[in-house]
């Protein structure tokens, strides 16, 4: 028995972590952050030469052929350094290209999502939260009509994957030939969200699971909130060692010392359940679902309080858009609400556990 | 990532199963000798004790947690009896074998090891409590005896022990830390007088522990004089870095399971209950994120790295766990919850059970460094946050280790 990560994935984090620490400063993040599209181009085709966008794609299609344990461990780096642009959508649209059996499909769009030259994104969310594929009603036809909402990036997606009612998916290509598409003023600048209207769309039905999609992206989103609750309590630690007020360094006061103890107690046991949900995704397909859920939910609560709480360390400099903090603040909101809040998946999660069946 | 325990495990597992199969009924737990017996095999076959040597009364074997981890794992299943329970095997024995002399290790670690002596832990006093090394219980050599004077408190099952190993001052005029020894006594002598305390539960569990005039032999010490205060780092040691464990609230959580479906709400069960539910599934959340963070810690442990600032965390994070637990199975039981429990594990009583498993979670965050303690252990040693200004008798102490509590 090993659970940890191989020395393979350790050194992935790491190159990824390295990558981000010389080319994403406050500076070009903030930027990025408050630029009119939230996408840097220059940064993405550094991500798809350094192969982070094909992780799980399969070698012969130009991808690495990795597996889910490897993007989420990525994933955290993400988080971590708040990477912005349509990276989760991408992986997304790949993964569900990739599980259907159209060879042509494969072979038309797996190597450019790999490499980056395309951007894939996923369609889930109608009106009223109905992100969940038991909730969709948009008709399944060979053209699509009607709208999904908060969808990644939208605007530049060369492909996009569509949930339909009874839980199926579809794939529209070029999309902004065929769909129109609004920006939404989204809270998250390092993700961006867009409405899109589908009127006559041509689409073909692509076979496969949505509700591993959807358990993918519960993966990802624990692994991406864990790196970020990771950094609002490294952010905080390094502040409270610097910032002195009557005379010491602010990490002296026990209030605020023990403060952060709770915060930090309160994650850092986490990182464990997303590797063991990846792990589930990735080989133990019984618990594949309920694990995807139970770390999402777990996750985005506690990136969500480990924000806040990080924030009120700072004092009043955490307020202010100059400071990159709220950047977190407002991923850590994006993680918890996309894909539907928390309740939603803890209710999946008891419905799963068949906890009601006496053991 | 490699979660099974591959075929040189699993036939260890196979010889465990085979060994306990072959020496154990439930049937005889509440024999004594057998009881007894059985440890005795099992020590010979290798699965208890494993760190202590032979001679001592061990089985003397290669440190392997995934083995220990078998036995674990197996010896509970079969509820099977493991090593003895107390602060004699679990804090006393580890201390002697690092720190003590040969005869001492020879004469205190093979009776406790066979349960049939207990030992009592004399740390905390009236005024030392989260600060340890303040204590004032004095020791001083006549002859060739320690007297000693001064109270110690909370001391738990002082009553039904032999012995007990203390902190007790023997160099007055040495610096705090300095001045303190580990002293070894029988607590079966007239210059003991052990009061028993009522505790918030109802039963007396914890005593009061008078010195007057009360005497052991001058070399009943472990370590040297005025080395009280490291040797008793290594029994907190051995109480501490126990990497807490999930398998206790595993099986906790299960029994708050089976609360929830035998309890009603609106006339359903409460388990089907949406709010339940979403309780339920909050704290699955905690409870298997220090799952596998234990899992995590193990491995790193058994590969050589350093898990990092989580190794401090383990104790609150089980007690918020024991809370969590508390305050849900409180709500599940209702008004059962006004019902003062009656003590122990008899089947008999109903769910007001629940309530000694609550105040069990309060003696949890006070005993072995209380949560505040705790607290500043991971904000001091975990992140390196620097020392508070801690400041007895108006000057700042500067040795004080950021948390003494015992
Ligand atoms: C069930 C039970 C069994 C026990 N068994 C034993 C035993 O067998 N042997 C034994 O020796 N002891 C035993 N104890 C005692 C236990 O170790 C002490 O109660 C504990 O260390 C706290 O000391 P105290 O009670 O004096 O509280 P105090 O130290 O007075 O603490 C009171 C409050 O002040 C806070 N506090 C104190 N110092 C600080 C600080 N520096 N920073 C922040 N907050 C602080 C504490 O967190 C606590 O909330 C037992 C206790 C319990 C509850």
């Amino acid at each position: 028995m090993n659970f940890d990560l191989s020395e393979e994935q350790t050194a992935l984090q790491d190159s990824v972590g390295r990558f981000f620490q010389a080319e994403l400063d406050q500076t070009r993040l903030l930027k990025i952050f408050d630029s009119d599209d939230g996408h840097d181009a220059q940064l993405w085709k550094a991500l798809g030469d350094l192969g982070v966008l094909g992780l799980m794609i399969d070698e012969r299609y130009g991808g690495t052929g990795l597996e889910m344990l490897d993007a989420a461990a990525v994933a955290e780096v993400l988080g971590y350094h708040a990477a912005p642009g349509p990276h989760l959508g991408q992986v997304l649209a790949a993964l569900a290209i990739a599980q259907c059996d159209d060879d042509a499909l494969k072979e038309r769009w797996l190597p450019r999502l790999a490499s980056g030259e395309s951007i894939g994104t996923v369609a889930l969310a109608e009106a009223g939260n109905a992100w969940q594929p038991n909730e969709w009603t948009l008709i399944k036809s060979s053209t699509l009509s009607g709208s999904k909402r908060n969808v990644l990036y939208a605007q530049h997606a060369d492909i996009m994957v569509v949930g339909v009612a009874g839980g199926q998916l579809m794939l529209v290509e070029h999309p902004g030939e065929s769909a129109e598409i609004s920006e939404l003023p989204g809270l998250d600048g390092t993700r961006r969200i867009d409405h899109v209207v589908f009127n006559d769309t041509p689409a073909v039905a692509l076979n496969g699971s949505a509700g591993k999609l959807r358990d993918a992206a519960c993966v990802l989103l624990a692994a991406d909130a864990f790196g970020g609750a990771r950094r609002c309590v490294d952010m905080a630690v390094d502040y409270a060692l610097t910032r002195e007020q009557f005379g010491q360094v602010i990490g002296a006061f026990q209030a605020l010392k023990h403060q952060l103890a709770n915060v930090a107690a309160d994650i850092e046991p986490a990182r464990g359940l997303y590797w063991y949900a990846a792990h589930a995704f990735d080989a133990v397909p019984e618990d594949a679902e309920r694990m995807a859920a139970l770390a999402k939910a777990h996750l985005a609560e506690r990136f969500l309080n480990a924000a806040r709480e990080a924030t009120q360390a700072h004092g009043g400099i955490a307020y202010t858009w100059e400071y990159p903090l709220h950047v977190w603040l407002k991923r850590a909101v994006f993680d918890r609400m996309y894909l539907g809040e928390t309740s939603v998946h803890r209710a999946r999660v008891a419905q799963l556990s068949s906890w009601a069946e006496a053991s | 990532m490699d979660l099974s325990y591959g075929a040189e495990y699993e036939a260890f597992r196979e010889e465990v199963r085979g060994f306990i199969l072959a020496n154990w009924s439930p049937a005889h737990a509440r024999d004594t000798e057998r009881v007894a017996a059985f440890r005795l095999q099992a020590t010979e076959a290798g699965y208890l004790y494993r760190s202590i040597p032979r001679r001592f009364g061990g089985s003397e074997q290669p440190a392997d947690v995934l083995r220990a981890q078998v036995i674990q794992e197996e010896f509970s299943r079969a509820r099977a009896p493991m090593e003895v329970v107390g602060n004699g095997v679990r804090m006393l024995v580890p201390t002697l074998l690092e720190c003590g002399a040969e005869w001492q290790k020879e004469k205190f670690v093979p009776p406790t090891v066979r349960g049939e002596v207990d030992w009592a832990q004399g740390y905390s006093e009236p005024g030392s409590g989260s600060d340890l090394a303040s204590v004032r219980t004095r020791g001083e050599l006549v002859g060739d005896e320690w007297v000693i004077n001064g109270q110690k408190i909370w001391t738990s099952r002082a009553h039904l022990c032999r012995y007990m190993f203390a902190l007790v001052r023997t160099e007055p005029e040495a610096p705090k830390h300095q001045g303190i020894s580990y002293l070894l006594l029988d607590l079966d002598q007239p210059g003991v007088t052990i009061r028993p305390l009522k505790q918030v539960t109802g039963q007396s569990e914890f005593n009061e522990v008078f010195f007057d005039d009360a005497r052991t032999p001058a070399d009943w010490i472990v370590g040297q004089r005025g080395e009280g205060w490291q040797v008793s780092r290594s029994t907190l040691k051995h109480e501490r870095t126990g990497i807490g464990n999930a398998e206790t609230y595993l099986v906790q959580f299960s029994k708050l399971l089976g609360v929830a479906r035998s309890a009603t709400k609106n006339g359903r069960p409460a388990i089907e209950d949406p709010v339940v539910q979403d309780r339920l599934a909050e704290i699955e959340g905690y409870l298997q994120s220090h799952k596998y963070s234990t899992y995590r810690q193990l491995s790193m442990n058994l590969a050589g790295k350093d898990p990092g600032p989580v190794t401090t965390m383990n104790k609150l994070v089980v007690t918020n766990l024991g809370h969590q637990i508390a305050a849900l199975a409180q709500d599940l039981i209702g008004d059962d919850s006004l019902l003062l429990p009656v003590y122990g594990r008899d089947r008999k009583v109903g769910n007001e059970r629940w309530m000694n498993q609550f105040f069990g979670s309060l003696g949890v965050a006070i005993a072995g460094g209380t949560s505040n303690i705790q607290r500043n252990i991971i904000g001091e040693r975990g992140y390196g946050l620097p020392r508070d200004n801690v400041v007895p008798g108006g000057k700042a102490s500067p040795d004080r280790k950021g948390g003494d509590g015992s």
